[in-house]
């Protein structure tokens, strides 16, 4: 499986990604978020970070580099994309996943190991985590309550979009409606989380859970045809 | 071509928790104000458009708002024409 890591200005867990792709098995490489070009990538990866500064609103102005005319592409053609964090935000802004991230409840910026429920196993983001396994993996982020109005929570929890949930004993960090930690879109090809798996990917760094994440996607790459994982516009 | 500016007031939709105005809010005691509530904090976008006129441009700030300057799950907006740039000269002044 070939992964592609976007650098957008302000990125800081684009090569914290790149590495938890390789520790994964997988060929991993950065690309630039000024070309449209996603290199032939199986998966694309919107990293943690600061993109644009955070102005205006966390993710918006990301949205509009050139490489998200290729994402959303990828996207449309059935190819992988996980936003984590500040690529989670992106993602959203980009309407490529369901909800909004709203400020934290607590105004403060949180950071700090939690626990996430999984609420699917079925699905390539989780295809290899044992179901009914907890994962622990820090997160970091002033805006991540995340928001629909309670009819669209009811539609989304039903086709069962909800990907990730806080869990006990840390609990929800941010206020984020029915515990919504991520979510997956319509399709199940586009994920989105705030918290940060591939800071998580090594015994050493308190938790390796995050890495099942990343084995998930290159065990499921291997399942899937070549040809439903490429974007009409790539090469 | 001519130019046309305008404001563009983005505020929270009402039900949506605005932490930055209860914030506020809480502060209030202690500037010992006890008669002040429903704080609701926004943004102000002030821009210039050169089009042919006054409706075209309204159309791209319209267009802009929904799309860049409000997210319209949980922000409404208003645009208002305004005066040639006030704040723009204050700033160049400044800037010197």
């Amino acid at each position: 499986m070939k992964v592609g890591v976007v650098t957008f200005p302000g990125s800081n867990g684009d090569r914290d990604a790149l590495h938890a792709a390789r520790l994964a098995g997988a060929e991993a490489e950065l690309l630039w978020h000024e070309t449209p070009d996603l290199h032939g990538c199986d998966l694309v990866i919107l990293p943690g970070g600061f993109a644009y500064g955070d102005y205006l609103r966390a993710g918006v102005l990301a949205r509009f580099s050139p490489i998200m005319i290729a994402v959303r592409d990828h996207a449309a053609a059935g190819g992988l994309v996980l936003g984590i964090g500040n690529g989670f935000q992106i993602l959203a802004e980009a309407r490529l996943v369901p909800g909004v991230l709203l400020r934290n409840r607590s105004l403060r910026f949180e950071h700090r190991m939690v626990r996430l429920a999984v609420e699917r196993t079925d699905t390539p983001f989780t295809s290899a985590i044992p179901p009914g396994r907890p994962l622990r993996m820090p997160l970091a982020h002033g805006e991540g309550c995340f928001y629909l109005p309670d009819d669209q929570l009811d539609a989304l929890e039903a086709a069962g979009q909800v990907l990730f949930r806080y869990a006990p004993p840390e609990g929800n960090p941010n206020g984020s409606l029915r515990d919504i930690a991520g979510v997956i879109a319509a399709g199940g090809r586009v994920c989105g989380l705030m918290p940060h798996p591939e800071r998580a990917a090594e015994a050493v760094l308190g938790s390796d859970d995050g890495l099942l994440v990343f084995r998930s996607l290159v065990e499921s790459a291997a399942m899937t045809p070549a040809t439903v994982t490429r974007a009409p516009t790539v090469r | 071509m001519a130019t046309f500016r305008f404001a563009v007031s983005v505020m929270p939709r009402a039900g949506i928790l605005d932490p930055q105005g209860r914030a506020v809010e809480q502060s209030l005691p202690h500037l010992h104000v006890d008669n002040v509530r429903d704080v609701r904090v926004g943004r102000r976008v002030e821009l210039t458009v050169e089009a042919g006129d006054a409706g075209a441009a309204r159309a791209m700030v319209e267009r802009l708002a929904g799309e860049l300057f409000a997210n319209p799950l949980i922000e409404s907006w208003v645009v208002e024409p305004i005066a040639a740039a006030s704040s723009v000269s204050s700033e160049a002044t400044r800037a010197r």
